[in-house]
């Protein structure tokens, strides 16, 4: 019994390692974005909020530009979710549902643009962007995220799709439904909850985005996006630590956000967009 | 999987069916798929596929900044391939590469293992916390935990430097972290396996939890420890999942861009260069396009080496679209 004890006693002490080692950047950027720059700057850390402040976070959202690339962000994100979103639906509609000439061909294409090493078409996008006039333009850069997150999208959405049982919709046929509204009617209810979770996820990658960003958008400043800016935060705050936790707290918070609401489903979804067809 | 045929293009009834199959036209409801697939098929036409198709012929062309500017570039056979392949630096960025992904798929397969072990053998509320501490590292964009690491070893104020003086490494005071090779390629793999093992750990465990039970207990009144029990139990059953996520994790790591861009780009030195970080610089810096495109092109045909051995492990697993 006693090793028993030991032995548990030893997991929880390495889970609490864990636990610790995976929390603590996080926690330390969210103290220090509420610390008074004197104990910021102090000799010895404080590891606890003893005294908090909200005057980082007013130095993030009065600089210059702030609201700006926050709106550039969320717009860019959400116009390329909704698009992609819009498009994997009749897409995974047509492969879930429908026999046709070429399926397998099209799911593999599928399968192929959903591991597609986007870093490696850093530099002919930013040529086709010169030839068509789209550099510095965030439409560019929502195209780009709305291929990013397309073929992930089709992929989930086949998945549900696929745990809906057709009888539902040739129930309603029977009933006098054509197609399309068995489909709006009993279909699109009970893939809801799999269109929310997969547009949060495509929301994720789109918010995140660095690389394109930075390379697409160089003259016209106001077209740029939170990322970049926060790379950019030592040209903006200089070495004012709490003021660049605190815009990067902002910056985390809404996908901390999403990551809690899908918190069940997170690995399931990210497997399974990941691993299952 | 029954395919179910769309009830439009269905043949006629079968007689004695109950069911009244309305028939459109049949052509509108044989040419609909089509329909409905085109956006997706044109976006990756233009947006993916062409791209791609570019960055091969600009690789092949004499591609700087005054073709950027005034078009008009013209094609030299494999001048830029000739001139990557005969430097040494670029042999250099290519071990670099290679010993970058071994290092972080090592240790993130290695840890995320045994944190998929731990979740498995802890209590109810324990697991909890652990699973939601790794679901945070997870969730923090990978710019702002960036930007996080970056304050976490700066030089005077970082509380790296603070702890290891408080523990008695008096060499640490002050150590400008960033300033050397080792140390910042150092702190790259610690951010990209920090951000890693979560995707990883918890993907392990939810397989894990599919072997059934039954096969741990026989094993352990066999006589066999943890250890066995999961290379002789585990690891056998879960192999396919395993090479899964080491397939993907490689493909992550070796295109890592944004943590190495954003800390080092690429320095100090060359300490950091990996081949995305080195197309881009170079057609960055230098303006060469055409050798940027080169080594781009270098870099997806040993990720799709990877890919394939990754699709044959997906087809076996599915045994079907």
């Amino acid at each position: 019994m006693r090793t028993r004890l030991s032995r548990r006693i030893t997991l929880n002490a390495v889970a609490l390692g864990v636990l610790f080692f995976s929390i603590f950047p996080v926690y330390w950027m969210v103290l220090t974005a509420f610390k008074p720059t004197k104990e910021i700057q102090a000799e010895t850390p404080s590891f606890l909020p003893t005294h908090v402040t909200l005057d980082h976070f007013g130095t993030a959202v009065h600089a210059d530009g702030f609201w700006t690339f926050w709106r550039n962000s969320g717009m860019v994100a959400i116009s390329a979710v909704l698009l992609s979103l819009v498009v994997a639906c009749l897409a995974a509609y047509a492969v879930g549902r429908m026999k046709w000439k070429g399926r397998q061909a099209f799911i593999l294409m599928v399968f192929i643009a959903q591991m597609t090493p986007w870093e490696a078409l850093l530099i002919p996008m930013y040529v086709i962007a010169r030839d068509t006039d789209m550099l510095d333009k965030l439409p560019m850069l929502t195209l780009i995220y709305f291929m990013m997150t397309l073929p992930f999208t089709i992929v989930t959405l086949r998945g549900f799709l696929k745990g809906i049982p057709v009888e539902l919709e040739e129930a309603a046929q029977v009933d006098g439904c054509n197609q399309f509204t068995a489909f709006r009617r009993i279909v699109f209810p009970l893939l809801a909850p799999g269109l929310l979770s997969t547009s949060l996820f495509g929301f994720i990658t789109a918010w995140n985005e660095f690389a394109f960003a930075n390379l697409l958008i160089i003259k016209n400043q106001d077209q740029r996006t939170l990322p970049v800016w926060l790379s950019s935060f030592s040209n903006t705050f200089g070495t004012d630590w709490g003021a660049t936790m605190a815009a990067a707290t902002l910056f985390m918070l809404p996908v901390l956000l999403i990551f809690l609401v899908l918190q069940g489903r997170v690995t399931t979804g990210v497997a399974a967009g990941a691993v299952k067809g | 999987m029954a395919e179910v045929e769309a009830t439009t293009a269905a043949p006629a009834p079968e007689p004695g069916s109950p069911v009244p199959v309305r028939r459109g036209q049949p052509l509108w409801a044989r040419v609909l798929p089509y329909l409905l697939v085109a956006p997706t098929v044109v976006g990756t036409a233009y947006l993916l596929a062409y791209p791609l198709v570019r960055n091969l012929l600009i690789s092949f062309q004499k591609f700087g900044i005054a073709q950027l500017i005034r078009g008009g570039a013209e094609f030299v056979g494999i001048d830029n391939y000739q001139q990557i392949l005969s430097d040494d630096k670029f042999w250099g960025v290519v071990g670099r590469t290679f010993v970058f992904t071994a290092i972080n798929v090592g240790l993130i397969m290695g840890l995320a293992t045994l944190v998929a072990l731990l979740i498995g053998a802890l209590g109810k509320w324990m697991r909890f916390a652990v699973m939601g501490g790794l679901v945070v590292a997870w969730a923090i964009p990978v710019i702002a935990a960036t930007t996080v690491f970056q304050w976490l070893f700066q030089s005077q104020l970082g509380v790296v430097n603070w702890v290891l003086v408080a523990l008695g490494f008096e060499q640490f005071d002050g150590k400008a972290w960033f300033a050397d090779g080792n140390s910042t390629f150092a702190i790259i793999v610690l951010l990209i396996v920090w951000q890693s093992v979560p995707f990883a750990a918890l993907t392990l465990y939810a397989a894990m939890t599919t072997v059934p039970r039954e096969l741990h207990e026989s094993a352990q009144i066999d006589g066999a420890g943890s250890v066995q029990t999961f290379w002789l139990i585990t690891f056998p059953i879960l192999r396919p999942m395993f090479g899964l996520i080491l397939c993907l994790e490689v493909i992550w790591v070796f295109k890592s861009f944004v943590q190495i861009w954003a800390i080092s780009q690429g320095g100090p030195g060359n300490a950091t260069l990996t081949l995305p970080v080195y197309a881009y610089q170079i057609a960055q810096s230098l303006n060469r396009y055409d050798l940027g495109a080169a080594i781009s092109m270098v870099t997806v045909l040993i990720l799709a080496v990877v890919l394939l051995a990754y699709f044959r492990q997906m087809f076996k697993e599915e045994g079907e679209l």
